[in-house]
């Protein structure tokens, strides 16, 4: 039966100066939903934060996320309870996979990663190279031992251009840049200030050259919760009670609510309900962050609520 | 340990006729059967079918879903993008055309498909009681609403049917039914190549939609026709057998026509159900990417391994009463459009159709019955109706 998603903590180890890379897994050792390269998760951590991590792990392996975890010194929490408070054998809440940051074909691509925006550009890099694009990697931190993962790119060899401030200033973006040529994609990933001098050095290139990941405030959503909650069938005026431990798609089909579903793992889309009121605590992989926000609709066999009750149109 | 051996031949015309006991046999067997005729390796039992499905590293699909392997022969057509791919290839096509066509796309079709069905129903009720729900229903109904949707032009579209006929049948071995079709195959694919091009596509339909998806750079000028042809491979023939088995079930368990008619509702769930008794795509092959153990066998890397879905989603193991088509079921989770990544990706469109066409028939006719003997298609990989002779009640 499909229960709120967990995974289980495996590994945690340092990988730079203020980044812990976790090594997540589903506690029964089952299959994981599968990602692409640029996906994200939700992390739902005890109290019901939720962040979102770039998966930068490698896809062939079935059985394993990995993650990068930048302490934040001014953050809201999140990544100082991953640093200090979470250890290997506990759990965490999922949401997701989603891929916002797609790697689109092209015969070349030029990446450009500032600090812990490297983690969603390690799987494409390793994907493009694997298919035999012409890429290179310009990759910048404050120091050399703030660049996480620098080891295991110093292997691309000179494709790869690791670039901490302390030594070099700066990114030479223009000068990057002008390895660019017609059919180029353009990827990065990494601090707003970064990312908006990458959006001016890229002004002049055509349209659709620049694919940036920006984990804007919006993504940054109130809590979810692992409380109860009720389900009110509008049709009906039945009103359910979805523990939990159990996702909403389970209390619906005892109840002999007629969801049709089939992946269990909020990717193919086939268990949609309608939502009339109330709020969705979406964690499936189907819908975007407009879609997301408008809270009208969500996938039974993965999501919840983050009212007291929700409303649906059956 | 060596798997147990059938001899059997699964594209054989006395199979196709009737699967049931071959199924029955090969999942008694064990959990791999080696099929000495063709040898190649068989699962039929729910569970090694769904994993085999879910597990992509191990069980490719680029080498061709069908019996001829690609690592030694060369296909008759270039490749799918979609169906013969693996990621990382596999991605950029199946995100495209998952956000065209996925459930959320869709929403818009609702009430044009509702109308459309409607006036079929209509038009097939005024010509007498007794019909044949294969061209009447089955096959008018996606051949009315499936070309304009993608936007191809009205002329030619005879050709759709002929051509996935033959698509299905080539992913067999090279038997009398490949044979009987391959003069007409090379005008029938150019027919459906030259429908990809961009001008040929009206505006406003799906294929424009995925050369859209080329100008903004999500996939390449010289992947949108192919992902183009993929909606027209298999979005045709795939969607009209599912309908005949639909329509064949209600006509055969009254019981449940009444069921759906108190409950229009249950249309999805009738479709579903139908999809997991009749699997109107029965069988596709994986290639094993490495030596992968199945139960107690090792399944040889390169090795050709044929799932039998049909046989899967009748697995006593997983459903009660399999062999009995019952809106009561929950039918989630059978394997007729696959699982995993390369799970059908037009399954919502094909819902959409079925409860269109469900639901204008089951407002209007009160009781549906067999009028006369049924006659399958055979096809290799199909699970296909020629004739369904029915008597359709009036109000």
């Amino acid at each position: 039966m499909a229960e709120t998603r967990t995974l289980r903590v495996t590994g945690k180890e340092p990988v730079a100066d203020g980044v812990v890379a976790l090594t997540l897994a589903d506690p029964h050792g089952a299959r994981l939903p599968d990602w692409t390269p640029g996906a994200h998760i939700d992390l739902i951590l005890p109290g019901g934060l939720v962040r979102q991590y770039s998966l930068c792990g490698d896809r062939w392996d079935a059985y394993t996320y990995r993650i990068a975890v930048l302490r934040e010194t001014n953050g809201r929490g999140g990544s100082a309870y991953i640093h200090d408070g979470l250890d290997i054998g506990e759990a965490v809440g999922l949401g997701g996979p989603r891929n916002n940051f797609p790697v689109v074909p092209a015969g070349r691509y030029l990446f450009i990663a500032g600090g812990i925006g490297i983690t969603p550009l390690l799987p494409m890099i390793a994907q493009v190279d694997l298919l035999g694009a012409d890429w290179q990697l310009l990759y910048g931190g404050r120091r050399e031992a703030s660049l996480a993962f620098g080891r295991d790119l110093a292997g691309y060899g000179d494709r790869v251009h690791l670039r901490p401030e302390d030594r070099y200033g700066l990114l030479d973006l223009t000068g990057f840049l002008t390895a660019w040529q017609p059919g180029t994609r353009v990827y990065s990933c990494g601090p707003v200030p970064l990312l908006a001098a990458v959006e001016r050095a890229c002004a002049d290139l055509p349209p659709h050259t620049l694919r940036m990941e920006r984990f804007t405030a919006s993504m940054l959503t109130g809590p979810a919760r692992s409380a109860p909650f009720e389900i009110e069938l509008a049709r009906s005026k039945t009103v359910l009670t979805v523990p939990a431990g159990s996702s909403v798609l389970d209390v619906l089909a005892a109840a002999g609510a007629d969801v049709l579903s089939s992946c269990r793992q909020g990717v193919c889309g086939t268990c949609e309900i309608t939502v009339l009121s109330g709020e969705p605590d979406h964690r499936d992989s189907v819908l975007d962050d407009t879609e997301r926000a408008a809270g009208t609709c969500m996938f039974a066999c993965v999501s919840r609520s983050r009212s007291d009750r929700l409303v649906v149109d059956l | 340990m060596k798997p147990p051996i059938s001899y059997a031949d699964p594209f054989d015309h006395d199979n196709l006729e009737d699967p049931g006991p071959l199924h029955a046999s090969l999942r008694g067997a064990g959990p791999v059967v080696h099929l000495s005729r063709y040898d190649t390796y068989a699962l039929a039992r729910y569970e090694q079918v769904h994993a085999a499905l879910t597990d992509w590293q191990r069980f490719q699909s680029a080498a061709g879903v069908g019996l001829s392997n690609f690592r030694y022969e060369k296909p008759w057509r270039p490749p799918s993008l979609l169906l013969e791919a693996d990621p990382p290839q596999h991605d950029a096509p199946r995100r495209v055309l998952s956000a065209i066509i996925g459930p959320r796309a869709l929403h818009r079709l609702r009430d044009q498909w509702a109308t459309v069905a409607d006036d079929l129903v209509d038009r097939v009720l005024s010509g007498g009681d007794v019909v044949d729900a294969v061209p009447a229903l089955a096959e008018a109904f996606p051949l009315r609403v499936f070309p304009d949707a993608v936007g191809i032009p009205a002329e030619g579209r005879e050709n759709l049917l002929p051509y996935g006929d033959h698509l299905f049948n080539a992913f067999g071995p090279p038997n009398d039914l490949v044979v009987a079709g391959a003069p007409r195959i090379a005008d029938l694919s150019a027919w459906v190549n030259a429908q990809c091009a961009r001008d040929v596509l009206s505006p406003d339909g799906f294929g424009a939609a995925i050369w859209a998806a080329a100008d903004r750079g999500d996939l390449t000028s010289e992947q949108a026709p192919l992902v183009v042809r993929s909606l027209l491979s298999a979005g045709v023939d795939t969607t009209v057998h599912g309908l005949s088995a639909v329509l064949y079930a209600f006509a055969t368990n009254p019981e449940q026509w009444q069921r759906l008619r108190k409950q229009p509702s249950l249309a999805r769930v009738a479709f579903d159900e139908a999809v997991r008794w009749e699997s109107p795509v029965q069988t596709f092959f994986r290639t094993a990417t490495t030596d992968v153990t199945v139960g107690e066998t090792v399944i040889p890397d390169g090795a050709k391994i044929l799932m039998f879905l049909g046989a899967a989603n009748r697995d006593p193991r997983r459903w009660e009463n399999p062999d009995s088509f019952d809106l009561c079921r929950d039918p989630s989770g059978h394997v007729g459009f696959g699982m995993g990544i390369h799970q059908c990706v037009g399954q919502h469109i094909a819902r959409l159709e079925a409860e269109s066409v469900l639901t204008a028939l089951a407002r209007r006719v009160p009781h549906i019955e067999l009028a006369g003997p049924v006659h399958r298609h055979h096809n290799n990989t199909l699970r296909a109706w020629r004739s369904i002779p029915v008597r359709l009640h009036r109000k």
